[in-house]
C-alpha cells in the first residue's frame, strides 16, 4: 500500500493516525454535545437572569455571534464524517438550514395558525366558521376602520408620490444646494413613527381661545382669524391630520429614491426635446416620467404595503378614539385590549390579502430575472 | 479690452438669466425644505425651554429675545432621563437593537451564499417562498408567538425580541444579500473550490470580507428598524419599565402625561438622537439600506 501512494510530505506519526479516527469520531460527538449544553444555558440565563441587563446583552452578543458560528462548524464538520455522496447533498442543508428553522418558526407556522384561529372563537376553542370576518367587514367600527384605511392608502400614496417626484425634479435644478435641501426633506425618515407623532400633537396642540396658543398650526389659524380648534377630534377631518404625519415622513423617502432615477435620465433626450420647442411641463410628461416609470411602480408599491400596515402613528395620536381607527391598530386593541385572538387573526389576515397580489408580483419577477 | 469686458458681462448675463430661470426651483425648495423641518425644530426649541414657558407662550416667542438665559433650561433632559426613566429605557433599546442586527446578519449571510453558490434539491423554490415572506404583514406572526412564548416563558425578555426581529428580518436580510452575493465573479469562487477550500472556508475567507458593503447597508437598515419599532416591542416585552424600550415608554408618556410638553418634547428628542446621528454620519449607506430594505413585511 505505502509503495503505490505518493509520498506526502509531514503525514503525522503511525500512533496518532491510528487514534485520529476515533478521536475524531469523538471529538464530533462531544463537541456537538457541549455546544448544545452552552446554547441551552446561555437560553436559560438570558430569560430567568436577575444579573446585569450589561452582562445579559454581552452574553447574547457572544453566544448571537459565537455560538451561531460554533453551531455552523460544528454541523459543518459533522457532515464532513459522512460518506462522500451523502455528504454533499446535505453540506447546503447546514447552510440555509438555520434559516428556514427560524423562518419556519417565525413567518410560516405562525401565519398557518393565524389562519386557523381567524375561523374560531375569541379564546380560539370553537369554530365559529366566517363570524370573525363578518365582523372584519361589515360590523359598524370595521366600517370605520376600513374606509380611514382606504382614506390612507389613497392619500398618502398620492401625495407622497407626486410631491416626491416634484421635489425631485426641482432640487435637481438648484445646483450646490442640493444636498441639504434634500437631507432637511428626508430627515422625518430616520426618526420612529411615535417620535414623528409627539412632533405633531405639539403642532396640533389646543389651548382655549383667550389663552395664547402653542401649538404652530392653530397660532396660524387664530391669526387668520379663526377660532382655535382640536384638530385631533375634528370627525372625519382628523384623520387628514393624521396622515400628513405619514406623508411627512415618507415624501423624502421617495423624493431621494426617485432622484437617482430623474438623474438617470440621459441629458441629450432633454436637450432634444428642448430643441424641438417642448416646454417645461410637455417635458417632464413626456419625457421623464415614462422614463422613469419602473421606479414610480415600485415605490408607489412600496409606499401602498407601508402605509396598509399604519399602526404606531394612530396608536399613539388617538388610539383608534373619534373615528380614527385602522385595521392594524384594531388588530392590536383585539388582541391586548379586548382579548378576543379569532377576531385579531381575521383583521391579520385582511392584511395578507391585501398584500398578496405584490407578493405574487415579487415572486414572479424574481423567478423571471433568475431564468 | 474691449472685447474682454464684453465677454464679462456675458458672462453675468448668462449668469443671471440662469439664476432668474432657477429662481422659482430655488424658491419652491427652500420653502418646503422650510415647511418639513418647523415642526421637528418646535420640538427641538421647547425641549429646551422652562416647562412654564411652554404652556403659556408659542415657541417661535423665544426668537424674540434668544440670548436671555432664563428663557432657555436642560432640566427637561435631566427630568426625563432620571425621573421619567428614560435612561434606563435608552439602555434598553441599545441592548436590544444590536444583538437583534447581529443574529439576523450571521444567519442570512450563511443561508445567501448557500442559495447563491450551492446546489441543492428544493433551491429555487425555498428561495421564492423567502421573497414570499418578505412582504407577509408581521401582524400574521404575533397571536401565534405571543402563545408559544407564553408557554415558553420567553414573554417579556430580550431573548424573545431579539429572536422576533430575527424572524422577522430575515427574509429581507436573505434577499439582499443573496443580491449581492450571487454577483460575485464565479471564477473566484470556483478557484477556490479547485483550491481544496470547503465550502465553509470559501464563505468565511472570502465571500463574506467580500460582502461588507451590503452587510453594512442591511445593518443600518435593521438596526433603525429595530430602533424605531414599537409594536414588536410592545408585544413581546411590554411596558414593565425594566425591559420597556424608549419607543414603548415615550408612547406611554403620551397616554399619560398628554399635556406635560416638557417631558414630551425632551423624551422624544432623546429617542431621536441616536437615528439622527446614524442619519448625518452615515447618510450615505443609511439611503441605500433604506431604498433596498424598504419592501420588508
Amino acid at each position: 500500500m505505502a509503495a503505490n501512494t505518493p509520498v506526502r510530505r509531514a503525514r503525522p506519526p503511525a500512533l496518532l493516525r491510528l487514534a485520529a479516527g476515533p478521536l475524531r469520531l469523538l471529538a464530533s460527538l462531544i463537541v456537538p454535545v457541549i455546544t448544545f449544553l452552552v446554547l441551552r444555558w446561555a437560553f436559560t440565563f438570558m430569560r430567568d437572569t436577575e444579573a446585569s441587563k450589561l452582562l445579559v446583552g454581552a452574553v447574547a452578543l457572544i453566544v448571537g455571534v459565537g455560538a451561531v458560528w460554533v453551531l455552523y462548524l460544528v454541523t459543518d464538520n459533522l457532515v464532513s464524517l459522512l460518506p462522500q455522496r451523502i455528504r454533499e447533498t446535505v453540506r447546503p442543508f447546514v447552510f440555509v438550514g438555520p434559516a428556514l428553522v427560524i423562518l419556519g418558526v417565525y413567518l410560516v407556522y405562525p401565519a398557518i395558525r393565524t389562519i386557523v384561529l381567524s375561523f374560531m372563537d375569541r379564546r380560539s376553542e370553537e369554530f365559529v366558521g366566517l363570524a370573525n370576518y363578518a365582523f372584519a367587514l361589515t360590523s359598524e367600527d370595521m366600517l370605520i376602520a376600513l374606509r380611514n384605511n382606504l382614506l390612507w392608502l389613497i392619500f398618502v400614496t398620492s401625495f407622497v408620490v407626486s410631491l416626491g417626484l416634484v421635489i425631485a425634479v426641482l432640487v435637481d435644478r438648484i445646483g450646490r444646494w442640493e444636498p441639504i435641501a434634500k437631507s432637511f426633506i428626508f430627515l422625518p425618515m430616520a426618526i420612529s413613527a411615535v417620535g414623528a407623532a409627539v412632533i405633531w400633537k405639539f403642532v396640533y396642540s389646543f389651548q382655549p381661545i383667550q389663552r395664547p396658543q402653542i401649538g404652530l398650526l392653530n397660532a396660524v389659524y387664530t391669526a387668520l382669524g379663526g377660532d382655535p380648534q382640536g384638530w385631533l377630534i375634528l370627525k372625519p377631518w382628523n384623520n387628514f391630520f393624521l396622515i400628513v404625519i405619514m406623508i411627512w415622513i415618507l415624501t423624502g423617502f421617495a423624493m431621494v429614491v426617485l432622484s437617482a432615477a430623474v438623474k438617470s435620465v440621459p441629458g441629450e433626450l432633454l436637450e432634444a426635446s428642448r430643441i424641438d420647442g417642448a416646454s417645461e411641463i410637455r417635458i417632464f410628461f413626456r419625457v421623464i416620467i415614462p422614463y422613469i416609470r419602473g421606479t414610480l411602480i415600485t415605490i408607489t408599491t412600496t409606499v401602498l404595503i407601508m402605509v396598509l400596515k399604519v399602526f404606531d402613528i394612530v396608536f399613539v395620536m388617538t388610539s383608534g378614539q373619534h373615528d380614527t381607527e385602522v385595521i392594524a391598530n384594531r388588530m392590536f386593541r383585539e388582541m391586548f385590549s379586548f382579548g378576543d385572538f379569532g377576531r385579531s387573526s381575521a383583521l391579520a389576515v385582511v392584511l395578507l390579502v391585501a398584500v398578496i397580489p405584490v407578493m405574487i408580483y415579487n415572486v414572479r419577477s424574481i423567478e423571471q430575472s433568475r431564468r | 479690452m474691449r472685447l474682454g469686458y464684453q465677454t464679462r458681462s456675458d458672462i453675468w448675463s448668462y449668469r443671471l438669466r440662469k439664476l432668474v430661470s432657477s429662481a422659482p426651483a430655488r424658491i419652491a425648495v427652500v420653502l418646503i425644505a422650510v415647511i418639513w423641518t418647523l415642526p421637528s425644530a418646535g420640538l427641538l426649541v421647547s425641549s429646551l425651554r422652562p416647562a412654564n414657558d411652554i404652556t403659556t407662550s408659542g415657541w417661535w416667542t423665544v426668537f424674540a429675545h434668544p440670548f436671555e438665559a432664563s428663557v432657555w433650561t436642560v432640566d427637561n433632559y435631566v427630568q426625563v432621563l432620571t425621573a421619567h426613566g428614560l435612561a434606563k429605557a435608552f439602555l434598553n433599546s441599545v441592548l436590544v437593537t444590536v444583538p437583534s442586527v447581529v443574529i439576523p446578519i450571521t444567519i442570512a449571510a450563511f443561508a445567501a451564499y448557500a442559495f447563491a453558490w450551492l446546489e441543492f434539491p428544493g433551491r429555487k423554490v425555498l428561495f421564492s417562498v423567502v421573497v414570499g415572506l418578505m412582504v407577509v404583514p408581521l401582524q400574521m406572526s404575533l397571536i401565534p408567538l405571543l402563545r408559544l412564548y407564553t408557554q415558553m416563558d420567553l414573554n417579556g425578555t430580550f431573548l424573545g425580541v431579539w429572536l422576533a426581529h430575527t424572524g422577522f428580518g430575515l427574509p429581507l436580510a436573505i434577499f439582499l444579500l443573496f443580491g449581492y452575493i450571487s454577483t460575485l465573479p464565479g471564477e473566484i469562487i470556483e478557484s477556490a473550490r479547485v483550491d481544496g477550500a470547503s465550502p465553509l472556508t470559501t464563505f468565511s475567507r472570502l465571500v463574506l470580507p467580500l460582502s461588507v458593503p451590503v452587510v453594512a447597508s442591511f445593518a443600518i437598515f435593521q438596526f433603525l428598524w429595530v430602533w424605531n419599532d414599537l409594536l414588536v416591542a410592545l408585544v413581546f416585552l411590554g411596558t414593565n419599565e425594566e425591559v420597556t424600550v424608549i419607543t414603548a415608554r415615550l408612547a406611554a408618556l403620551v397616554g399619560r402625561r398628554g399635556e406635560q410638553w416638557q417631558v414630551l418634547t425632551a423624551g422624544a428628542f432623546v429617542s431621536m438622537v441616536v437615528p439622527l446621528l446614524v442619519f448625518f454620519f452615515l447618510q450615505r449607506y443609511f439611503v441605500r439600506g433604506l431604498t433596498a430594505g424598504s419592501v420588508k413585511g
